[in-house]
């Protein structure tokens, strides 16, 4: 294992007073227990929105931390969820008088923290679940669907109309919409290793790839020769048009995303085949994302995103945003 | 002979030790078909759980089992964290404020840290989990005459078993459930230490 790492127990910790150094304008870091709290905050009379997951996601989800999107994000180990002493914490700082919302990513441990948290807090404390990963197919004899790409969308359109004055419950409401109109799906071309475990977490052979893949280095549903860029973006496009289902004359959000290892020259080449696939069948893309913002540490690969647009939904997104990660309209 | 608080903390930095003795097997039981994390999630909070006790020495085996739940929920993370925690937490509860558990004592706690486990978790046996580890052990423990020691060798016995039987399951719960039937062939890293854990409080309660 090759890492720019002092110590695989400190991985975190030292990432996060990175962060500090370089953002220190838009947000803080506490630790003990962790959490990235916008440097405002709490901000009177606006619904907090708080998010968390496990670290090795970067930039999710301390770098969407500042105005118009995440009033705190709980950073776990690596690939492990926080606990709930950190949620209780960021919902104590953040909540300032109008409650907190909880943005989960389905994934077991998660929800058990999340849901722990929310039952000891002493503020007003929703929550909502994202699950947008087509890859998990029979969610009765599974956890469910895992939450990935959308999460990042979900992140940026609550965070927008929190900011712009929703109250908590038209949080949860129009939360809960994004998640049923959001559906991703991701393809790995290599592993990636979690620093205290030291070794890569599956193994593929130079000519294959994995479809369906997470982003917690976990194996996916279906392991095949890697073909040509179009083949690769064809096999993600495919299963999410067909799950929701998206048809013709839809308006939709397309965000092409890297794994962590793909180069922006392979992810705008796949990004432009998207475009391209849908067009043919009729869909408009009316607003992208293209770039690393849900990673899987080094992970070579990519995962497509799509978001069902309605008028409300563009004007959120396009609503001012000013986090490390993205910034546009301030 | 009950088990005194005392008895209860030396269980417990024993179990500490086996969970480090443990974590690159858990480690690699894990990567299989999970993520990786169990072992060194496991370690982490078992470590913090023993700064814990060389902080205090709570006053009955109820209140140990109590630290040991907040120390796990806050330190642990992944499934681990809450599953544990809930365990220990019902489990102290079980017992409450008793100076001294007999073997209807430490029965009853074990079936409080599985009623615990299933109402997070919500799984049930043949999900390949924590709980196919547990359940047996529960059902030993309470059928089972004799002192304490008979009582936890009995249940850890029959934790093994019940974590073995998961290696041909396909997994519903947890991140191994995302792979269906590429499941199948591992044992399962919860069900694994659940049956350490109770190994680990066997064997100090027959040395005690």
């Amino acid at each position: 294992m090759k890492k720019i790492i002092n110590d695989p127990e400190t991985v975190v910790q030292d990432a996060l007073r990175g962060m500090q150094a370089a953002h220190s304008d838009l947000l803080t870091v506490h630790h003990d227990p962790a959490v990235v709290v916008r440097a405002d905050a709490p901000v009177r009379g606006k619904v907090a929105i708080i998010s968390g997951g496990g670290s090795g996601h970067e930039p999710l989800h301390g770098g969407f931390v500042g105005r118009g999107m995440l009033d705190a994000a709980c950073p776990g180990a690596v690939f492990t969820s926080p606990t709930p002493d950190q949620v209780l914490d960021a919902v104590a700082r953040t909540d300032g008088g109008a409650g907190a919302l909880l943005i989960v990513k389905n994934y077991t441990g998660d929800v058990l923290n999340f849901e722990t948290a929310g039952e000891m807090a002493e503020s007003e404390v929703r929550s909502v679940v994202i699950d947008d990963d087509v890859a998990v197919k029979d969610s009765l004899y599974t956890a469910g669907r895992r939450g990935v790409g959308g999460t990042v969308l979900l992140e940026k359109i609550v965070g927008a109309a929190a900011d712009r004055g929703a109250d908590l419950a038209a949080c949860e409401a129009l939360a809960s919409r994004v998640i049923g109109s959001v559906r991703s799906m991701g393809l790995a071309l290599s592993a990636c290793t979690v620093p205290h475990v030291g070794s890569p977490s599956f193994e593929l052979a130079d000519d294959e790839m994995e479809i369906g893949i997470g982003i917690h280095g976990e194996p996916g549903r279906q392991r095949v020769p890697a073909g040509s860029a179009t083949e690769m973006v064809t096999a993600l496009l495919d299963p999410i048009l067909e799950d929701l289902p998206f048809a013709s004359g839809d308006r939709v959000l397309l965000f092409t995303n890297s794994m962590g290892g793909t180069p922006l020259i392979e992810l705008y080449l796949a990004h432009g085949i998207a475009e391209q696939l849908l067009a043919d069948r009729g869909i408009t893309v009316e607003r992208r994302l293209v770039g690393p913002y849900i990673t899987s540490l080094e992970m070579q690969g990519m995962s497509l995103t799509l978001l069902k647009l309605d008028d409300e939904m563009v004007e959120l997104w396009d609503a001012p945003v000013h986090t490390p990660a993205l910034r546009w309209g301030v | 002979m009950g088990c005194t608080a005392a008895d209860v903390v030396a269980a417990l930095r024993a179990a500490a030790e086996v969970v480090r003795e443990h974590r690159d097997e858990l480690v690699r039981l894990d990567q299989a078909i999970g993520d990786g994390d169990h072992g060194e999630n496991l370690k982490r909070g078992f470590t913090a759980l023993l700064s814990r006790l060389d902080a205090e020495e709570p006053a009955s085996p109820g209140k140990v089992l109590k630290l040991v739940a907040t120390t796990l929920i806050s330190t642990v993370g992944g499934a681990a964290g809450p599953l544990y925690g809930t365990a220990f937490l019902r489990a102290s509860a079980a017992v409450g404020d008793a100076a001294e558990l007999d073997r209807d004592a430490v029965a009853r706690a074990l079936q409080g840290a599985l009623d615990g486990v299933v109402a997070r978790g919500k799984a049930v046996v043949g999900d390949k989990t924590m709980v196919d580890a547990l359940t047996p052990a529960v059902t030993a423990a309470a059928s089972v005459d004799g002192s304490v020691a008979a009582v936890l060798s009995a249940a850890a016995a029959a934790a093994a078993e019940g974590a073995e039987s998961t290696v041909p399951m396909v997994a519903r719960k947890g991140r191994a459930s995302y792979l269906g039937e590429r499941s199948a062939g591992h044992l399962d890293p919860g069900a694994r230490s659940t049956a350490l854990l109770l190994r680990a409080f066997a064997d100090a309660a027959a040395k005690a």
